[in-house]
């Protein structure tokens, strides 16, 4: 059994967009801190650092994670994918193509954590209905935008695979 | 809203687990998917001396039948019971009811187990856990015990859980071909805790249908009622709204800023009504010619 | 060759911001560590509405390995002077209670630790000692000569109030043939953007100055009341905006206080100080949209002429006057006929402070209020006078020959055509049927309704009608007000690129891709080879106190200075490049990136070229020609005058229209509103780009639709706090939110060369009057109140009261 006593640090180390990295961590630092703080990974965003905003989602273990209801502790040895890791693989340019096409993102701020889910749920239900998709919305918070062309764009994206 | 210090353990098998329960006792936090954790640690609502992360504990994850019953081992994600053709087939009250759990992004990590710990008093599968009349599995190094449903739970966020001991699973009794099922909630919004929820199932023995209902959100824990209706009656409306008017009237609903005790008490006969006659009419049915 | 020549403008060209945003390169405040040796600041808030700070401990905090250091609000304020706003009372706001905390949520201790984590350790450690005392939590009840004193000093709650009179308002009540009268109350609301506030501030003595990087927005009328707080000349005081921040809605705008206050305790620990507020902070004690509660009469004579209005405005202005307040009631005074031809108007503003956080800048700023009482008074006078809703309007709305229209408050509507967006909406809907569909539910006993609102967006505000507050006695001395201020830069740099600086810290509004369209457009270049910077840095850019991005103030003014200096740079390249081709510079064209002559595009020079000139060769230049190519435009438009002795003044540049048309069903059973229809029709003059207007069209209906439904800061009335957390204050969900269907026309606005006006605010001020009147309608009352929960909407549908 790991375990780290009050106060202590231990070094973490993991795969993060399938690059291995390493830092330190307490036991009660948060994932969404030990991204953004020590791998300085900014693109993942602290919203409400109480699991309902959805902006620091992230990929760990091909689950979706709330980062900041997830410790550092629990990256270890883990792989992540943060939004630095969306690159030109699968649909990742079309979707952030229409994304932009459809006005998808004022601020940016909540995009993140939302480009992450919309991965994971495309890989899970490629052919979705836009219930569908507002459904699996409903887990972000987005202030800027009012959802429509999210949903206008992960459709067409979805619409456009084989 | 960062969490208070605490000492981190994470045990690779079950018996370590619980010998940390063991060694702090009360004050130890079991970490499964953190949904409701996480939050509780950042907002420093709790603050325990060590957090038990079990999340690398192989073997927790399994979805076994024993018997007539289904177990869900602690690790067991919602998600992964949302899309396990098992829990389909044999718990369709669940199926039924885990969309309305959470959001996609929190279900696939949040636990079938932790809601049933934290126990809230509006959580959709707490309350189908005591419909369906299935018990918790509870482990510490003192040993094992199984508790119904019903006792489990004894208030809002409060359990019969020992401090040292953890969730070693959840015990479904496995639904049967035919079993008439009904899952209904309002909430404010979608995938907020429900205002009310309903959940019904019924069973034909016989000439009659057995049924059972429960509601969730009213008061501090799921409250049920069950009994029996004739099998070949042409509509089961007026038995429902009867037995759901009954079991509403005697209760005593909680009141918050989302909600009153009046509407609570309403939503309760109204969505009662509505899950019953949709589990009786399913059972008549396919129970039926 | 080619002709290239485009126009960019009412382009959907997709937004130059949207690339970084989406690979994680964008950088918002809690990215940057601009200097070594920051240190993190978590600070200590009361836990009670209301009560006097006995002592404070501070030694169990400092004591705490990983602190820097902890201060109290009575040491740390010691050395500031209160901050000022235009309600003259003696409130002596500081950014951190000395010896009374007024609200939940209020500073009263800081600390500066290694990491947030350690710094939330210490002020939990910290002890304080307080005597609670009542609690004030309605604006009503908080004018009664037994509710608690918030400021002793100020010997009453009603710390502001003035009454108005245009026109002749009591004739027309006494000639009036019908009087609709409405009472009504506003719940508190808050924009919430997605990342809450943000500051990084560092100190530096000989001389004492102080650099703070944050995404405050605006507006900078706020900077010299921090250096007067601070007591500092000016310019040791500089701002400088992240480079990205994640929404603002204008909420952004409540953080000046704390920059004051991150300044103060920097100088006091002697190191750089960040603090990321946090979400719990956020809703408890950032700001707030002000709660009212509110009168209204509307008088009309027998053909449903509306002739008069009294308006009897409350706010619940929170603990204390926090500058911009009072601009929050007197922000539509101006246009306080709506889109009517009203000419008599009669209006009181009082405002009460409650234990509760101060109110300030939020998505609408006072329309939303403003619009519930006038579209709410308009439906209820529809269904006295047996006149359908739409027709109430159509008689009313000033006929498009009104234009430029002065309005008896003195706002100066620049252009429109309000019967067109009407027609468009009642079209969209295909309102017939839609009505028929009502009388079809009704008569089954359905809980169907139809609700319109309608309205002006003021845009582009005049710095000056927050003195309305003042007497113009108190006006006249202290001096002359007026005007809104925009600044752009634009630049060629030796290598021929273009560098645009607005003066408008954007938080999500594309406004870099419309200010390099506009630019693109005068210069003959692709928007995409423009970097523009919209950050403010008070040391290097061209500010003035309207900088900021509020009150629409981008598309109705910003881009004027845009186009402003784009137009004399290109003048310049034409001079040069008519020098070099040896034609008058009038026979130049810039287009494709190059200059060439008038219907000779191959008798051309590339654009680099010709900028080149002006840095490597200034001695070549015509002899009346500068060197370089770097202008910087400051405009205020004309119409932005002071307030005269009647108060009236043309408070904002440009009134866009929007009608809003709604149909909805309730069911008895749950309370559940169900939107069946929703229609939202805008002119917002000329529109630069439709992604961008679609866009803030789709937010600001979001942020409507938020409000009617679920948004309430609530309070108990001990004045506790009840929305702490994203569980407690419901924003809207995807799934939530109901189709729109968006409709548009253009009235172009004469008030800037490019013909747009200001939009952004639009839903979010009409939404919530639209959704209650038509809630109204289908439960036939008047008495609708928000938001509309379920309970509460279950509660009417069935009528019952609220102990039922």
């Amino acid at each position: 059994m790991m375990r780290l006593g009050l106060g202590e640090r231990r070094r973490i180390s993991c795969t993060v967009n399938g690059v291995a990295r390493s830092g330190f961590a307490e036991g009660r630092t948060l994932l969404s801190d030990f991204l953004r703080h020590e791998l300085n990974l900014y693109g993942t965003h602290v919203g409400c650092e109480h699991g309902v905003c959805g902006a620091c989602t992230v990929i760990l273990d091909s689950r979706l994670a709330r980062s900041c209801g997830t410790l550092a502790m629990q990256a270890d040895g883990a792989e992540i994918t943060t939004i630095e890791g969306l690159g030109d693989s699968d649909r990742e340019p079309a979707l952030r193509e229409a994304f932009s096409r459809h006005g998808a993102l004022q601020c940016g701020f909540c995009t993140a954590g939302v480009l992450l889910s919309v991965k994971h749920f495309l890989q899970h239900n490629p052919k979705p209905s836009d219930g569908e998709i507002r459904d699996m919305l409903s887990g972000h918070l987005c202030r800027c935008t009012g959802y429509e062309g999210m949903v206008r764009a992960i459709a067409e994206v979805a619409e456009g695979q084989p | 809203m960062k969490p208070a210090a605490f000492e981190y353990c994470r045990p690779d098998t079950l018996e370590e687990a619980l010998a940390a329960l063991a060694e702090f006792a009360d004050d130890a936090a079991v970490m499964s998917g953190g949904l409701s954790l996480g939050a509780l640690l950042n907002t420093r609502l709790v603050q325990p001396a060590a957090v038990i992360d079990i999340n690398r504990i192989t073997g927790l994850d399994r979805i076994e039948v024993t018997g007539s019953m289904l177990h869900t081992g602690p690790l067991v994600r919602q998600a992964d019971a949302l899309n396990s053709p098992l829990i389909g087939e044999a718990l369709p009250l669940l199926a039924a009811a885990l969309p309305n759990v959470g959001h996609y992004q929190t279900r696939s990590r949040g636990t079938l187990a932790g809601s049933v710990a934290h126990a809230d008093p509006s959580a959709e599968i707490p309350l189908c856990l005591a419909v369906l009349g299935g018990e918790v599995e509870l482990a510490s190094s003192r040993g094992r015990r199984r508790v119904g449903a019903g006792d489990f739970i004894q208030g809002a966020l409060e359990t019969g859980r020992e401090g040292d001991e953890m969730l070693a699973g959840l015990l479904w009794p496995k639904s049967q071909s035919g079993d008439g099922v009904a899952f209904i909630e309002v909430s404010e919004r979608h995938g907020d805790f429900a205002i009310a929820a309903a959940a019904a199932v019924a069973r034909r023995d016989g000439d009659a249908l057995r049924y059972t209902l429960g509601l969730g959100g009213i008061e501090d824990r799921a409250r049920l009622t069950s009994g029996s209706a004739p099998a070949a009656a042409s509509a089961f409306a007026e038995l429902a709204e009867q037995a759901a008017g009954d079991l509403a009237r005697q209760l005593d609903p909680m009141q918050d800023r989302r909600a009153s005790a009046a509407y609570r008490r309403h939503l309760a006969g109204h969505l009662g009504a509505q899950a019953l006659e949709q589990a009786l009419v399913r059972a008549g049915m396919e129970g039926g010619t | 060759m080619v002709e290239s020549v485009k126009n960019w403008l009412g382009q959907a060209v997709p937004r130059f911001e949207d690339e970084a945003l989406m690979t994680g390169n964008a950088r918002f405040i809690d990215d940057l560590s601009p200097v070594p040796g920051i240190r993190h600041v978590a600070i200590l808030r009361s836990p009670y509405a209301h009560a006097e700070i006995r002592s404070i401990d501070l030694a169990p905090a400092r004591e705490l390995a990983g602190v820097i250091g902890a201060v109290s609000g009575q040491e740390l304020m010691a050395g500031l002077e209160p901050l000022a706003s235009a309600v003259r009372a003696p409130m002596n706001y500081f950014p951190m209670a000395a010896d009374k905390v007024r609200y939940v949520g209020e500073p009263v201790a800081l600390v500066a630790a290694e990491d947030r984590y350690l710094a939330e350790d210490a002020i939990e450690a910290i002890e304080v000692d307080y005597e609670p005392l009542g609690a004030v939590v309605d604006p009503i009840a908080g004018q009664q000569a037994d509710a608690a004193l918030l400021h002793e000093a100020v010997g009453s709650n009603l710390v502001h109030q003035r009454t108005f009179r245009y026109g002749e308002p009591e004739a027309a009540f006494e000639a009036a043939e019908h009087i609709v009268r409405l009472n009504w109350r506003y719940p508190r609301q808050s924009s919430t953007p997605m990342e809450t506030y943000g500051a990084i501030a560092q100190f530096e003595a000989a001389p004492d100055r102080y650099t703070i990087w944050s995404n405050f927005q605006g507006p900078f009328i706020l900077q010299p009341l921090m250096v007067r707080a601070l007591k500092i000349p000016g310019n040791h005081l500089r701002l400088i905006s992240a480079p990205h921040s994640g929404g603002s809605f204008g909420i952004k705008q409540g953080l000046y206080p704390y920059l004051v206050l991150l300044a103060a305790a920097s100088r006091h620990f002697g190191c750089p100080l960040k603090w990321i507020e946090d979400r719990l902070e956020h809703l408890s004690a950032s700001s707030a949209a002000a709660a009212r509660a509110d009168g209204i009469e509307a008088a009309f004579d027998g053909n449903g002429m509306l002739t008069g209005l009294r308006f009897a405005n409350c706010v619940d202005v929170g603990a204390y006057v926090r500058a911009p307040e009072p601009a929050s009631v007197y922000r539509m005074q101006a246009a306080s006929n709506g889109s009517y031809q009203v000419r008599h108007i009669a209006i009181e503003n009082r405002l009460v402070v409650t234990n509760k956080t101060p109110i300030g800048l939020n998505r609408g700023y006072g329309g939303p209020q403003f619009y519930f009482g006038l579209e709410r008074a308009m439906e209820v006078a529809a269904r006295r006078l047996d006149l359908d809703p739409a027709e109430i309007r159509r008689r009313n709305f000033l006929p498009a020959s009104a234009f430029p229209y002065d309005a008896p408050g003195g706002a100066v509507y620049d252009a429109g055509d309000y019967g067109k967006g009407l027609d468009m909406a009642l079209e969209l809907t295909d309102y017939p049927e839609l009505r028929a569909r009502r009388a079809a539910a009704k008569a089954e006993g359905r809980l169907f309704g139809i609700g319109l609102a309608a309205g002006v967006e003021p845009s582009g505000s005049n710095m000056a009608y927050v003195t309305l507050a003042l007497t113009p006695e108190e006006r006249a001395k202290a001096g002359g007000r007026s005007g809104g201020l925009a600044a752009a830069s634009v630049s060629i740099d030796p290598s021929g690129s273009v560098t645009v600086h607005t003066d408008s810290t954007p938080a999500g509004q594309g406004h870099a891709t419309v200010a390099a369209q506009v630019a693109a457009d005068r210069l003959g270049l692709e928007p995409r080879d423009i970097q523009v910077i919209t950050a403010i840095d008070t040391q290097s850019t061209a500010w003035s106190l309207a900088s900021g991005n509020y009150s629409n103030r981008f598309a109705a003014i910003e881009v004027g200075a845009i186009a402003e200096s784009a137009d004399r740079i290109g003048h310049k390249l034409r001079r040069i490049a008519g020098e070099m081709l040896e034609v008058a510079a009038e026979d130049i064209e810039l287009a494709g990136g190059r200059a060439h002559v008038t219907g000779a595009p191959e008798q051309g020079i590339a654009l680099a070229r010709v900028a080149a000139a002006s840095h490597w060769h200034p001695a070549g230049l015509p002899d009346d020609l500068e060197p370089g190519l770097d202008d910087t435009t400051m405009l205020s438009p004309a119409v932005l005058g002071a307030p005269d002795e009647g108060d009236r003044v043309a408070s904002a540049v440009t009134f866009g229209f929007l009608c809003d048309l709604t149909a909805v069903e309730i069911d008895r059973d749950t309370g559940r509103i169900r939107i069946d229809t929703y229609v939202s029709v805008h002119d917002v003059g000329r529109v630069l780009n439709p992604i961008i207007v679609e866009g803030q069209i789709r937010g600001g209906f979001a942020h409507g639709f938020g409000a009617a439904m679920f948004e309430d800061l609530a309070y108990d009335e001990a004045g506790n706090f009840l929305s702490g957390s994203f569980a407690d204050y419901l924003c809207p969900t995807a799934p939530d939110l109901p189709e729109v269907k968006i409709g548009h026309y253009e009235t172009a606005s004469p008030q800037n060369p490019l013909g747009s006006k200001g939009m952004g605010d639009g839903s979010s001020m009409l939404a919530p009057a639209a959704i209650a009147n038509a809630v109204a309608d289908a439960l036939e009352r008047d008495d609708i109140e928000l938001p509309l929960t379920l309970d509460r909407v279950w509660r009417m549908a069935n009528e019952l009261g609220e102990g039922e």
